[in-house]
């Protein structure tokens, strides 16, 4: 694919998935422990959601750095907004903010927030 | 590839001059740090945008020569 046509098919996934995760690995078996941590925190709040591995084709994982002008993979994506890496992710979580978020654009979770 | 942490200080402090800056060598390998950076700059600003600024301050290392940095960002309380 050229670049513009990365960016298409990144903008097509983003725009056609309710919830996106570009990350290393997949959900099942993640590749980098910062893409297994926000996998683990969707699966934990039971979020539906389509996971990317940016490992499968170098120019998607350049692409989607791109696309956000964000330099670090994971990166997630609700309703077609960029909401942050890792870190912005987990933070988000801890404060009960993506809850918040996930609640607020329609995208069905279990409220759990964290414990011990 | 890495990048001492007096580095990634230096820049930081090159673009928020007023910052706090703390980093911790997570593994010891100067390849995996943990940062936290407070700024008057920062006030006001989404975290995508915050953390947006302090990627700008490191003039393109940060997922280059710099493999994981983990950040947190705020204003002053």
């Amino acid at each position: 694919m050229s670049a513009q046509e990365v960016q298409d098919w990144i903008s097509k996934q983003v725009a056609s998935n309710d919830v996106v995760l570009f990350m290393k690995g997949t959900k099942e078996m993640p590749q980098c422990g910062f893409s297994m941590q926000v996998a683990q925190i969707l699966n934990h709040l039971g979020v539906d959601f389509k996971d990317i591995n940016v490992l499968d084709d170098v120019s998607v994982r350049d692409g989607i750095k791109a696309y956000s002008n964000w330099p670090t993979i994971p990166q997630l994506y609700v309703k077609g907004e960029f909401i942050g890496g890792c870190d912005i992710v987990r933070e988000m979580f801890q404060a009960g903010e993506l809850q918040e978020l996930l609640s607020a654009k329609g995208i069905t979770h279990n409220a759990q927030t964290l414990t011990a | 590839m890495a990048m001492a942490a007096a580095d990634i200080e230096r820049l930081i402090k090159e673009r928020f001059p007023d910052a706090l800056v703390s980093i911790d060598d997570l593994a010891g390998d100067g390849d995996h740090y943990a940062a936290t950076v407070v700024s008057e700059a920062f006030r006001g600003k989404s975290r995508v945008e915050q953390h947006k600024m302090v990627y700008d301050a490191l003039k393109g290392q940060m997922g280059g020569a710099l493999h994981a940095l983990a950040l947190k960002t705020k204003a002053p309380s």
